[in-house]
């Protein structure tokens, strides 16, 4: 299968990256000149790339759909980042980061890859600090630290509550100096509506202008899509309202590969849905487990009662009693099913009953309320101002939330997808994170995406371009693609049904949650698929989108975006229902343990499936890339 | 609950625009103001209508995209909260709302409640960062940054960019965001070197961007979600002074 070179490099897992560099041809800064790069994203993968390409010379194009790049949806990370610089001096290395990531990942991600970004993640956050990032200190003026779930080292760095926030700004403030050098021309408020390829090849996009629904072309020797992840195919997620799965899916409509579409991470501690008209869900940062401790009822009789008034005897702490060696700080997959399960056996507390208590009084009591204050206070106000209760006196309640995807476009070592020219980075691709992501690890992935890895790997294509022409954006291959474009958005104008675009979003998220959620069954599986068929038509012959294609028109936006939810769900189905086994974030009821456990298999899929798309309403193709273990010993997770 | 919103509607930048009144009935206490807001898009949707515009997209008061003009002020009555995480627990059945964009001339209308903030980002691009490439950082703790002095670059670093700032003033100054931005890196280390001429480049940029100047009202200071505090403004000053004086203009 040639189409699946994943272009590992030879040699030893630890000296892959390092000879990768030192053979890569290099482009010349005058050459570079020439070279014209499209990167739609501008989150911590878009702009740690954008910046770092134009300070090596290339010209960039960015683009984004909110108003202003320091908006995306990296911005709401809370907990942190990871980075195996071992200043606690508690044996952390890269190894280590490297084995946590693939265990953790359930044994479904490409050893060289992780191997990679656990060897940039010191430089990480370096670059940061240099930037302004301003990291949580000790009494010393060092960089501290803090344990996420599902390792036994300290190698989480922080900014608060809001490191998301601070290291986007840092790479924000990275490219904006890039656009005021005018390396970086800047799109705000544009969306990526297609690929356009000619002659097998990337060679540019199709955007439309969301401020006059102007329809544009840009043309470049490589596009990078740093789209961010597909959660709100769920409807209700953490992500911010506009992530979508667009730029992803038209890149798979032109024959990029997308890989492992059903591994979806659902955290453990968002709060509470509360009632039908809420758009979104909130996470309380996994961090909150370093000293928030989980429990319910041990009987049912007692779901009811104020927790002050249930007995320190009464209190069933599940994680700890089920998982004595990790307790509290088991991988998210791991607490998100215990979570389920209790509340499935009715010892579910809150008014719904679908919710677990996240109880801070011991720590309180140890530590004193102002150290409990400095590590989490903007968490515990957001949880106050959301649900009205205060969290340092009544326990939190928590539920899990669909968050992240792991799965996303096929990508080889160098992050160019099946298409040549076409590169996914951040939490578009699918490549490190294998079937279960650690937290503060995606903020990790998305910058060592854009500062370290793809500034070598794009050179590598962009080396055999360098007397390539300016990309023609008359070519037909624009034109038909722009055609395409603007057929589909009259389509959408035109239906002029009788029900919402928020409707049918709404619908599919039920139908996705219920059936293709945390947990999962074939039966369900195939019912999703042919609910979702149905779903879809509906939509394209009942929607009503108001207003013109030629003006700003938020609801077009959005049916664009839930049109391609409706394709991307059914993949998602499919792709659970072809993977017979349990691994990570995707639990298959068939599939576990004695205990209940997730119980993979591993002799018929330890691979990646990388769907390849073969027309509208056709079955798409499901290819494989065999996973090859050569460093580490595949085992059953264990956190007991 | 019942509500009459009165809504700011103009369909684009040179269109002129008015206050448009709608009645909603079934809202929810516990339903934030933008899911009310898109109860009532929801609804004028199906009566044949086009929806309100407004930016917004974390909902989760971070990002800094969504900025609505309640009642007289940005993000509404509730302190140190943005609209997204305003909830409507906090107004009354029978309430009538006024809602309107972001006022300055520096943040012309786009449409309905959306602005162009864009003179922000260019006041950035003036000079609101460090200039260091990627790959030209030293070890992170190479050098040490005393925890007072690093949590007090944070408080000023956690401004969210919105436009409150800009639109409580009277003025329409943006010193409350400009001076968050300059406080953050001329307290670090790492932002020394360039101290001086971030500061002129950046109010350069910000008079250019038409927005006012800043009296000392302090109603930015208690308008914005994120308690940024005007001390940041008083830092600014020094700062601008010291680089005056210093002849780096
Ligand atoms: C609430 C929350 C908390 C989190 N906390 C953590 C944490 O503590 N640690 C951690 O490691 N990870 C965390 N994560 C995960 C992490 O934040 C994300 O995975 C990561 O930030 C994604 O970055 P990105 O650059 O890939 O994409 P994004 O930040 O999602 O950026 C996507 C970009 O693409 C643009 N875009 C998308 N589609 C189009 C289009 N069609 N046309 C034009 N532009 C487009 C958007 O405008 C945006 O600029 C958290 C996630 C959530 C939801
Ligand atoms: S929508 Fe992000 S701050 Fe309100």
């Amino acid at each position: 299968m040639s189409k699946f070179d994943s272009k590992v490099p030879a040699g030893a897992l630890a000296d892959k990256w390092t000879q990768y560099k030192s053979e890569v041809p290099l482009v010349s800064p005058n050459n570079k000149r020439k070279l014209d790069v499209i990167i739609v994203g501008t989150g911590l993968a878009g702009a740690s790339a954008a910046a770092t390409l134009a300070e090596l010379g290339y010209n960039v194009k960015a683009f984004c759909f909110q108003d202003s790049p320091r908006r995306a949806h990296s911005i709401a990370a809370q907990g942190g980042i990871n980075a195996a610089k071992n200043y606690q001096n508690d044996g952390d290395s890269n190894y280590r980061l490297f084995y946590d990531t693939i265990k953790g990942g359930d044994y479904r991600s490409r050893e060289s890859n992780v191997h990679r970004l656990a060897e940039v993640s010191a430089s990480i956050i370096d670059q940061c600090v240099a930037q302004g990032v301003p990291f949580a200190r000790d009494y010393g003026g060092l960089l501290t630290n803090r344990s996420f779930g599902g390792v036994l080292v300290s190698r989480t760095f922080y900014a608060r509550g809001q490191t998301g926030q601070q290291l986007l700004i840092g790479a924000y403030s990275a490219l904006s100096r890039q656009i005021a050098s005018g390396r970086v021309k800047m799109y705000n408020r544009h969306e990526m509506l297609d690929v356009v390829k000619i002659n097998g090849e990337a060679k540019g996009i199709i955007t439309r202008n969301l401020i006059n629904g102007k329809i544009e072309r840009h043309g470049g020797h490589a596009v990078l899509l740093c789209t961010g992840g597909y959660g709100n195919v769920f409807f209700l997620s953490t992500n911010a309202m506009g992530s979508n799965v667009t730029a992803a899916w038209k890149a798979y409509k032109k024959g990029a590969y997308f890989a492992n579409p059903c591994f979806t991470q659902i955290h453990p501690t968002c709060i509470p849905v509360s009632g039908h008209n809420q758009s979104k869900l909130t996470l309380m940062s996994e961090s909150l487990r370093n000293d928030g401790r989980v429990w319910v009822p041990k009987r049912k009789e007692d779901c009811g009662k104020h927790p002050s008034e249930i007995a320190e005897e009464d209190r069933d702490y599940y994680l700890e009693r089920i998982y004595p060696s990790f307790g509290n700080l088991v991988p998210r997959d791991v607490a998100s099913r215990a979570a389920l399960y209790v509340t499935n056996e009715g010892r579910g507390v809150g008014k719904t009953g679908v919710a677990v208590y996240l109880d801070f009084s011991r720590a309180i009591k140890e530590q004193g309320k102002n150290r409990i204050e400095e590590k989490y206070g903007n968490l515990f106000e957001m949880y106050q101002r959301i649900t009205d209760e205060n969290p340092y006196e009544v326990p939190m309640r928590i539920f899990p939330a669909v968050h992240y995807t792991m799965g996303g476009l096929w990508v080889d070592y160098e992050l160019s997808t099946s298409v040549p020219g076409l590169y996914a980075l951040g939490e578009a691709n699918f490549s490190d994170h294998g079937a279960n992501r650690l937290g503060a690890s995606a903020l990790m992935q998305g910058l060592a995406d854009g500062y370290f890895v793809i500034p070598y790997t794009v050179g590598n294509y962009l080396s055999k371009k360098i007397s390539d022409p300016k990309v023609d954006i008359n070519h037909a291959a624009f034109d038909e693609a722009e055609n395409a474009v603007r057929a589909s958005l009259d389509k959408l104008i035109n239906i002029n049904g009788s029900r919402t675009v928020d409707d049918f979003h709404k619908k599919l998220g039920k139908i996705m949650w219920e059936k293709v959620g945390m947990s999962r069954n074939g039966e369900g599986l195939r019912w999703a698929i042919s609910e979702i068929q149905k779903l879809r038509k509906e939509f394209w012959e009942d929607v009503r989108v108001p207003g013109t294609k030629d003006s700003k028109n938020q609801e077009l936006e959005k049916a664009g975006r839930v049109a391609d939810f409706l394709e991307l769900g059914e993949l998602m189905a499919r792709d659970a229902l072809a993977r017979e086994e349990s691994a990570g974030g995707h639990f298959r009821e068939e599939y576990r343990t004695e205990e209940g456990e997730a119980k993979r298999n591993d002799e018929d899929f330890t691979h990646v499936a990388a769907w390849e798309y073969t027309g509208d309403n056709q079955e798409p193709i499901r290819n494989v890339e065999e996973l090859v273990f050569e460093n580490v010993e595949l085992k059953t997770r264990s956190y007991k | 609950m019942k509500l009459t919103l009165n809504i700011w509607r103009q369909a684009s930048t040179n269109a002129s625009g008015s206050m448009q009144a709608y009645k909603l009935d079934g809202v929810d206490e516990d339903m934030s103001f933008l899911e009310m807001m898109d109860m009532l898009n929801e609804q004028i949707i199906r009566d044949g209508g086009e929806p309100v515009e407004f930016d917004h997209d974390c909902r989760e008061g971070i990002c800094g995209m969504c900025s609505l003009y309640i009642n007289g002020q940005p993000h509404g009555p509730s302190n140190l909260t943005t609209t997204c995480q305003l909830h409507m627990r906090s107004f009354q059945d029978g309430d009538t709302i006024d809602i309107e964009p972001w006022r300055a001339s520096a943040f012309p209308v786009v449409k309905d409640l959306v602005v162009d903030r864009s003179a922000f980002d260019r006041i950035i691009q003036a000079g609101g960062y460090i200039s260091v490439n990627t790959g030209n950082a030293v070890d992170a703790n190479a050098v040490p940054v005393e925890k007072k002095t690093a949590d007090e670059a944070f408080d000023a670093a956690a401004c969210i960019g919105c436009g409150a700032c800009v639109a409580a003033c009277k003025n329409a100054s943006a010193a409350l965001f400009v001076s968050a931005k300059v406080s953050h890196l001329a307290l670090l280390p790492q932002g020394d070197a360039e101290r001086k001429s971030r500061v002129l480049k950046m109010l350069d940029q910000m008079d250019e961007e038409g927005f006012g100047s800043c009296t000392n009202t302090g109603a930015c200071e208690a308008e914005c979600p994120k308690g940024i505090s005007i001390t940041n403004i008083a830092r600014m000053n020094r700062e601008y002074m010291s680089a005056s004086i210093f002849g780096e203009k």
